[in-house]
């Protein structure tokens, strides 16, 4: 039941994104624009580069998944969608979870679009040795910003500024997975250890998605 | 055993009680007017009783499920009438969403524009479509919410014959709202609701329907 209701959930938000583009148009146009602009503002062969692309990779996805994350709970407000969801046999947890593993979904597609731009820009090493790692650090990162993010999306989703909100409430809040994969990041890209990162990530994303699971219905009934 | 059971309900906004002290029990198949002037608590309890919104002090009991046609619509513009009710459908878990869904459409007229997005309907379909969805887990307890305001000739037509349905199935219907009227001849019983009290609940007397004032000369304060 708990399972089927997920599903719903997380279906009826990727189909109604798909109809609209409206968050996944913005989010990928911003993502890849910044790249290209930091590109032409850097020298991509430089060693100074490699010190900081990964800082400038997730700071680029965190940005650009506030897009994504603005409209998670705002696309509930119109016609009052949120009432009849949470006035129907839904669980909060389920409803939560739904939502959080739509935005992953959105939010990961649009990495997967902008990290080869990411990858020809900035002349990265690019092979086998990279890019599982890449892919795990991505999966573990994007569920933590996704999971922070869609809480508090849910605790803004009322406010006249919630656009400005959910940044600056959330960012905060995800400092500590953002340093966590942009270390990774750094260290996968300049072939050294990841070292203690994974681990902490994962330790992130568990904490967080229950703590997440626990407070979702207080901060959706009150 | 009642159908829904409220019991010392209280509800602060800040310092401000919206409700005070409500006790309510209502028994299976009654049809509920909750009448009040504006501000008088009626959509706040209603949210109460839907699990919108919990009480500051106090206890509700319902038997059964619960539909709830609210101020909003309560569906996605971005998806069409059938996507719509399907979804709704499946939240609620019923056996065949699809099919009943098809069924809902038919029998608020909507049967042929069933492939529409919501957001290309007219303000009455919409109504209609937000009346189907309200009615389509056939719920044991419906909850209207001023259900008749805005509502165009034909929206009316679909939802009296609705809830003369629901009536006849013994389905329990409570209804805020403040056009007088049209609620007592839909009534069975009544609750007066005034600055957050319930100051009388009966059953709806022929006196009721002669004079509609005289609920209000005789037990609010004008």
């Amino acid at each position: 039941m708990f399972l089927r209701q997920v599903w719903t959930i997380t279906t009826k938000d990727l189909h109604s994104e798909l109809r609209t583009k409206e968050a996944w148009n913005a989010s990928i146009a911003f993502s890849v624009v910044i790249l290209l602009l930091f590109s032409f503002a850097f020298d991509p062969s430089s060693e100074q580069i490699r010190e900081f692309s990964g800082g400038l990779l997730w700071m680029t996805y965190a940005f650009a998944g506030a897009l994504v994350l603005n409209r998670s709970f705002a696309r509930e407000v119109q016609n009052d969608c949120l009432d009849a969801l949470i006035a129907s046999p839904v669980s909060s947890a389920a409803l939560f979870v739904g939502k959080a593993l739509a935005n992953f979904s959105m939010l990961f597609a649009v990495e997967l679009v902008s990290l080869p731009v990411f990858v020809l820009f900035y002349n990265v090493p690019w092979g086998a040795a990279q890019f599982l790692p890449m892919l795990l650090v991505l999966v573990l990162g994007t569920w933590a910003l996704t999971v922070i993010g869609t809480l508090f999306s849910a605790l803004t989703v009322n406010l006249r500024l919630r656009e400005l909100m959910l940044p600056t409430l959330v960012y905060p809040m995800m400092i500590p997975a953002l340093i966590a994969a942009m270390t990774i990041t750094t260290n996968l890209l300049a072939g050294s250890p990841v070292g203690f990162g994974i681990r902490f990530l994962v330790a992130f994303d568990i904490i967080f998605t229950l703590l997440a699971v626990v407070f979702v219905d207080t901060v959706l009934v009150g | 055993m009642n159908a829904l059971e409220i019991a010392g309900v209280w509800k602060y906004y800040g310092d401000f009680p919206a409700l005070r002290e409500v006790g309510l029990n209502i028994t299976p198949g009654s049809t509920m007017a909750l009448l009040g002037r504006n501000g008088a608590g009626k959509t706040t309890l209603l949210r109460i009783i839907a699990g919108l919104s919990r009480p500051s002090r106090g206890s509700i009991k319902i038997q059964g499920s619960i539909g709830i046609l609210g101020h909003g619509i309560g569906v996605y513009d971005e998806l069409s009438a059938i996507e719509n009710l399907t979804l709704f459908g499946r939240l609620h878990d019923l056996p065949e969403p699809r099919k009943r869904a098809e069924e809902m459409l038919e029998r608020v007229g909507l049967g042929r524009v069933r492939d529409g997005l919501a957001r290309e309907f007219s303000r009455g379909m919409r109504q209609r479509l937000a009346v189907g969805r309200a009615f389509l887990h056939d719920p044991e307890v419906l909850l209207l919410d001023e259900p008749f305001t805005a509502l165009d000739d034909r929206a009316i037509a679909v939802l009296q014959s609705m809830i003369q349905q629901m009536r006849d199935r013994g389905r329990t219907i409570i209804m805020s709202t403040h056009q007088l009227r049209e609620a007592l001849e839909l009534a069975s019983h009544v609750a007066l609701l005034q600055r957050g009290q319930i100051v009388h609940t009966g059953e709806r007397t022929q006196q009721m329907l002669d004079d509609t004032g005289w609920l209000y000369r005789t037990y609010g304060d004008n």
